[in-house]
């Protein structure tokens, strides 16, 4: 059979945040891309996020983040992974995010950051070869 | 929240990785069978791929698949089938049951890609270990479900769901895939249709076996239901089709709705109706099974080329559309003749292995080429 395999993307905005404009437009271009977005709405708490990622086999998260509560948020995120064995799926984020958070984000496993003005285009180009090289 | 402890099975983490050996096929089954719901993860998503194994693994886990109750919901976009869904499974857990559901989002024909946005109306049921929620896109096929829907029906009853719940794209009239694949079909409509039903008698509204006029706090509701009434009982004797009314604000008629899936449960293992209705499903999952083989194979031999010649005669306005199908399948069945020639004569080693494996009625279709089109 020729049925191929699409990239499994969640896109979940963690917290207390009710802004997803910027989510919802990931969310758009990644589909545009030719991935399979999974999207789970707003006020995710880590726990949720790490047993959809478990259930629907993402390959890649993007967690969205625009209230300030990024590093507590994420880095629990990132436990809640860990504790599944889900911990080498690749993370990256988006949103208003300091650039002084970025090492201790990139520490705990956050691949990459995308802040505002990144270009759609290269998100999903840096997921595409992210997963290529992992390969 | 999911038992942490049991995740512990060395699977790949990435499904890139793939599947190599059948010994590591045989621990995923057996996981799957144990409940973990990583590996029911895993499984999905090897039989979404629709890689051979995943032939492997389905002869595995069908025989050991439970009884688990497969029920559909189907219904126009925007007719509030995830809500209910998510209604439903919240009443199916607080009796007791495990629930599995598998929700299917249109895939792009554009771009091939999808957003899944169904549980974003389950959000509640995310961290329940009771509950397995797996979004799949259509890829386009047009029967309302995804190609792997009957697959990961089977894993979650394997798992030992008690309850799987499936949710078809939003739909029109005439998508019935549904109707094969499960074997409750609860068919949702939403006030304001009114005499609009009238109009839907044939398609959609026949292979239902219970209604649900759902965001019953709308006015109209009461007229839509009676519309339904007077639709009579369908295609089963012995079971008169309920029409029920439900919204979630303010809850209502959700657990009503639990008890006529319950009740049409308790039908369908009542007497000779369970062969009956068994073999109907099969017979329907078979016919799609090989549909979706037949449109693999033809996609496999037609040279890209020679579509795209065809496809722009058509549109040129040159040649019309079953004029063009016919000669598609003329073309199909020329290179198939070939291919099962070269194979007889052994010339060549490589081609020998693209030739279609059955083939018993093509081999007789295709001994007579300018017959095929009559298929």
């Amino acid at each position: 059979m020729n049925r191929s395999k699409n990239i499994r993307v969640l896109i979940a905005k963690p917290g207390l945040d009710g802004h997803d404009r910027g989510a919802k437009v990931v969310a758009r271009a990644l589909r545009d891309a030719g991935m399979d977005v999974i999207y789970t709405g707003i006020r995710q708490t880590p726990r949720m996020i790490a047993d959809t990622a478990l259930q629907e086999d993402v390959d890649v998260i993007g967690l969205s983040s625009l209230s300030g509560a990024h590093m507590s948020l994420f880095s629990r995120v990132m436990e809640e992974l860990e504790k599944r064995g889900l911990d080498d799926l690749l993370v990256v984020a988006g949103g208003i995010i300091p650039d002084e958070d970025r090492e201790e984000l990139e520490r705990i496993g956050i691949r990459k950051i995308f802040g505002p003005g990144s270009s759609t285009q290269q998100m999903a180009a840096y997921i595409r070869e992210s997963l290529e090289a992992e390969r | 929240m999911i038992d942490v402890d049991a995740e512990s099975t060395g699977l790949p983490h990435h499904r890139m990785g793939g599947w190599t050996d059948r010994g590591q096929l045989e621990d995923l089954a057996e996981a799957v069978l144990a409940g973990q719901p990583r590996a029911v993860a895993k499984a999905i998503s090897l039989v979404e791929s629709g890689d051979d194994l995943a032939a492997a693994l389905m002869e595995w886990l069908l025989p050991r698949a439970g009884r688990g109750h497969m029920i559909g919901l189907t219904g126009a976009p925007g007719a509030g089938k995830s809500s209910l869904i998510a209604g439903l499974a919240r009443e199916f857990r607080a009796r007791g049951r495990s629930v599995g559901v598998i929700a299917v989002d249109p895939t792009s024909p554009f771009s091939g890609g999808s957003v899944l946005g169904d549980r974003i109306r389950m959000q509640d049921l995310a961290t329940d270990p009771g509950v397995f929620v797996r979004s799949m896109a259509s890829r386009c096929r047009s029967g309302g479900l995804a190609a792997a829907v009957d697959d990961a029906a089977v894993i979650l009853r394997a798992s030992g769901k008690d309850e799987v719940l499936v949710e078809t794209v939003g739909v029109g009239q005439g998508e019935l895939e549904v109707a094969g694949a499960v074997q409750t079909v609860i068919v949702v409509l939403t006030p304001g249709m009114g005499d609009e039903i009238q109009s839907l008698k044939a398609g959609i509204l026949e292979v239902a076996h219970i209604f649900v006029v759902h965001k019953a706090d709308l006015p109209g509701a009461e007229l839509v239901a009676r519309s339904l009434l007077t639709l009579g009982d369908g295609s089963d004797a012995g079971w008169s089709r309920p029409v029920i009314q439900t919204s979630l604000f303010p809850v209502r008629g959700i657990a009503e709705l639990a008890d006529a899936v319950d009740r049409h449960g308790q039908f369908l293992a009542s007497r000779r109706y369970v062969a009956e209705n068994e073999i109907r499903r099969s017979r329907e999952a078979i016919l799609a099974m090989a549909e979706r083989e037949m449109r693999d194979r033809l996609e496999s031999t037609i040279t890209p080329e020679s579509l795209e010649r065809l496809a722009a005669t058509v549109a040129a306005g040159k040649l019309d559309l079953r004029h063009a199908a016919q000669e598609t399948v003329r073309l199909f069945f020329a290179s198939y003749d070939r291919l099962r020639r070269k194979a007889r004569n052994g010339v060549d080693e490589d081609e020998t292995a693209e030739v279609p494996r059955s083939g018993i009625p093509l081999r007789r279709v295709a001994a007579n080429g300018n017959r095929a089109s009559a298929l």
